[in-house]
């Protein structure tokens, strides 16, 4: 019932209308989408098929790994990944272009408790407590404030508690908001859309801390994918910013435009997915 | 409450009514609604609980996933904005597990996750009880703790996974109830509104009549014989025949009535007439003597300047007296001729100057005949005696009418004028002596008339109203050598 309802880094991907065009090309969207916003995907689909000069279509999915497994499947050419599953998926994926936020390709994990809570400083004094996860693979949503934990000495599987997943960040964001969630941890670029869109949302709740930056969620294209389009498409992306059409597409997705993405920006959420490694796998579904 | 019973009908009876119908009305109405409370009670408890049954199949699966958030979703569904109002009356509900713990619930800040149920209040530690002592099955909370709890059991595969419970506010039926029961007294109080008028109105129409009645049997007493028999009620129902008796009574009393008052009438003037009579006779006898000497002194006594003077005065003095005693006297002695139509003339010629005086235009109508036998004399009295006071009644430019029919039976003599009618007081001693219905004459026409009137055995009455009198005679037939009898 609640997919409809859906977030940010929730992916979503169009389903490709395969017959409908000779060799569409394969969008998987995922971090920059409060709500399903089909008024502003048609916009920007208009906008690159044109310039692109083929079909384009978005594929939308429920959770991290659905998307995950559609590019496992080969079933997407672009997709927009966060940045832990793009670390996960590296062997398949090419990074394409990173977006600008307020001009700089970064963003943050928040923790966030109810506004009514006054007491807590920091992660440490949610020990005990409920704590809502966005996604078994959300950087900011799960592997960071685990990878925080194990920093303290804690043990992620019984620090908290309890512990579950909401499968979107907005969710997490209501989670606490309405209080079942003692606290969460959310990406910064949707805590920052909503409370532009909805304050009353996130008037229910209060950021505690704000970790360092990470590289935004890149868009990456498979490894196969054509040189050429893929430097007309990188071309084109990074070109939106310079017209008025591509700028109001880029407003509303809540960005500033995009940059040739670099590796670099995501060593350090690699380093942390190796600490993680396997070993946490539990804490999944 | 003697004064209650004392009301009269025109408010006893309708006031009955309308409480009868009052109580019966708000009785019906009460056991209506006393029904639809219970049923609705019950009816949005069964609601409750089919929307349980179905959260209960899709809560499975998030249950045994252990996926607090799809289970939140589903458990705060029933209370988003969105639902229809009215369906779902529950306040809240609560997802427990196996251990009897809060799993999740619609409202985090009044049933935390991971709270034990027995400390989220006595009502609930005390289902809490009932559902540990027969585990797996549905059970519900008594209404005195200020909620009703309605919990249902989650069983997978023959294991207790944990329970749903709805959480009513003690009284969750209310709204619901007052909207039925609002709308109950509203057609109660439109039934009234058309009962209540249509009662007053035959109740009304019941006890006017029995009032008019009653009435009427008070005034019965004090019986004015003018007043008619009463058609206030034309039915024929007891009511109708109480009507009917009394008008039977009434016209009975009337009667009588009238009767007494024309015996008591005859009689007086029966007395009347012989003590006028017997004064008439001893005053006549000395009269008579007093007149012979009258004369005498006139004739022989010597001139004397004196007597010169007072003669006339004693003369004239003794010759009124006379009169009125003639008057009163009936002097009906000598003049036994038999009458005739002609005599009816000559009454006519007589006072046509008198008619004419008065300007007043008449009409005679003489079928008298000369069969009649009547002493002309008295007739002819009678005659001039109720013409000359109609001729005076009817007064200028009035109109009199004179008819005399003579028949087998005697002769009836009518005569009408349109004057003014005679009032009320003065009808009751129309014919005694001096009674002075003008200021003319000496008040004794009438009764003498009505002296004659009698000694001829006949009768006489008077009609006066609608601005037309008339004296009726009749007088049976008689013989001609009629003798006045000697007291008279």
């Amino acid at each position: 019932m609640e997919r409809r309802e859906f977030i940010a880094l929730g992916a979503l991907l169009f389903s490709p209308l395969a017959h409908a065009d000779p060799q569409p090309l394969r969008i998987g969207l995922t971090p920059t989408l409060l709500h399903e916003r089909h008024a502003l995907l048609a916009r920007w689909k208009a906008y690159l098929e044109p310039r692109l000069g083929v079909p384009v279509s978005f594929v939308l999915r429920d959770s991290y790994s659905d998307t995950m497994d559609l590019i496992k499947q080969r079933r997407l050419d672009v997709a927009w990944l966060s940045d832990y599953p793009y670390v996960l998926m590296k062997p398949h994926v090419r990074l394409l272009v990173t977006p600008l936020k307020d001009g700089r390709p970064y963003y943050r994990s928040y923790l966030i408790v109810p506004a009514r809570d006054k007491r807590t400083r920091s992660l440490a004094d949610l020990e005990g407590k409920i704590f809502a996860y966005a996604d078994p693979y959300s950087h900011t949503g799960y592997l960071f404030p685990r990878h925080e934990l194990a920093a303290l000495g804690k043990s992620p599987k019984s620090f908290f508690g309890r512990t579950f997943f909401t499968w979107s960040h907005r969710k997490a964001i209501e989670a606490v908001a309405q209080h079942l969630a003692d606290g969460a941890a959310v990406e910064s670029y949707v805590w920052d859309a909503l409370a532009r869109e909805e304050p009353r949302v996130t008037g229910g709740t209060r950021i505690v801390s704000r970790s360092r930056e990470f590289g935004f969620p890149p868009l990456v294209t498979l490894k196969a994918f054509p040189e050429k389009t893929f430097q007309s498409l990188r071309r084109v992306l990074m070109e939106m910013e310079r017209d008025v059409q591509g700028r109001e597409i880029l407003a509303d997705l809540h960005i500033n435009g995009f940059i040739p993405a670099k590796p670099d920006l995501y060593a350090e959420v690699e380093s942390m997915a190796r600490q993680a490694g396997r070993q946490d796998d539990g804490a999944g579904i | 409450m003697a004064r209650v019973f004392d009301l009269s009908f025109r408010y006893k009876i309708p006031l009955w009514g309308s409480v009868l119908i009052a109580v019966v009305a708000l009785t019906l109405t009460l056991s209506f609604m006393l029904q639809a409370h219970d049923d609705l009670k019950r009816d949005m408890l069964a609601n409750s609980d089919n929307l349980g049954r179905v959260l209960v199949k899709t809560l499975y699966a998030p249950m045994l996933h252990d996926d607090v958030w799809r289970a939140y979703e589903i458990v705060k569904a029933p209370f988003s904005a969105g639902s229809p109002p009215g369906s779902f009356r529950a306040e809240g509900l609560i997802l427990l597990d196996a251990r009897h713990e809060v799993f999740v619930s619609s409202q985090p800040d009044s049933w935390p996750m991971r709270t034990p149920m027995a400390r989220l209040g006595q009502a609930y530690a005390r289902l809490d009880e009932k559902l540990r002592a027969a585990p797996k099955t549905m059970a519900i909370s008594t209404e005195d703790e200020g909620v009703i709890l309605l919990a249902l059991p989650m069983i997978s595969d023959d294991v207790d996974i944990g329970h749903l419970v709805l959480v009513h506010p003690a009284g969750f039926y209310w709204p619901r109830f007052r909207e039925l029961a609002w709308r109950a007294l509203l057609i109660t109080g439109l039934v009234l509104s058309v009962l209540l008028p249509i009662n007053w109105y035959w109740g009304r129409r019941m006890a006017v009549p029995v009032e008019r009645l009653a009435e009427r049997m008070d005034e019965l007493g004090k019986l004015d014989p003018e007043s008619s028999p009463s058609d206030d009620y034309p039915y024929r129902d007891e009511l109708g025949r109480l009507f009917q008796a009394y008008n039977r009574m009434h016209a009975e009393m009337a009667e009588k009535a009238t009767l007494e008052q024309r015996m008591v009438k005859a009689d007086r003037l029966a007395a009347l007439g012989r003590l006028a009579a017997g004064i008439a006779h001893e005053i006549n006898n000395p009269l008579g003597g007093l007149m012979t000497s009258l004369d005498t002194v006139k004739l022989h006594a010597a001139p004397d300047p004196v007597l010169d003077r007072f003669l006339p005065y004693l003369e004239r003095g003794l010759a009124q007296i006379r009169d009125i005693v003639a008057a009163l006297l009936v002097e009906t002695k000598a003049r036994s001729r038999p009458l005739a139509a002609q005599d009816i003339d000559d009454v006519r010629t007589l006072l046509a100057q008198e008619a004419k005086k008065r300007d007043v235009e008449w009409t005679w109508d003489n079928r008298a005949g000369d069969a009649s036998g009547l002493p002309a004399t008295l007739v002819r009295q009678v005659l001039i005696n109720l013409v000359l006071n109609a001729l005076q009644a009817a007064g200028v430019g009035g109109h009199v009418l004179v008819r005399c029919v003579g028949s087998e039976a005697g002769l009836k003599l009518e005569i009408e004028n349109d004057g003014a009618v005679i009032p009320d007081e003065l009808m009751k001693n129309l014919f005694e002596p001096f009674t002075g219905l003008n200021e003319e004459g000496h008040g004794l026409g009438l009764w003498v008339t009505h002296q004659i009137v009698e000694q001829l055995g006949g009768g006489i009455h008077v009609e006066s109203r609608d601005g037309r009198t008339r004296f009726s005679v009749e007088l049976p037939k008689g013989d001609c050598a009629w003798q006045p009898s000697a007291s008279v």
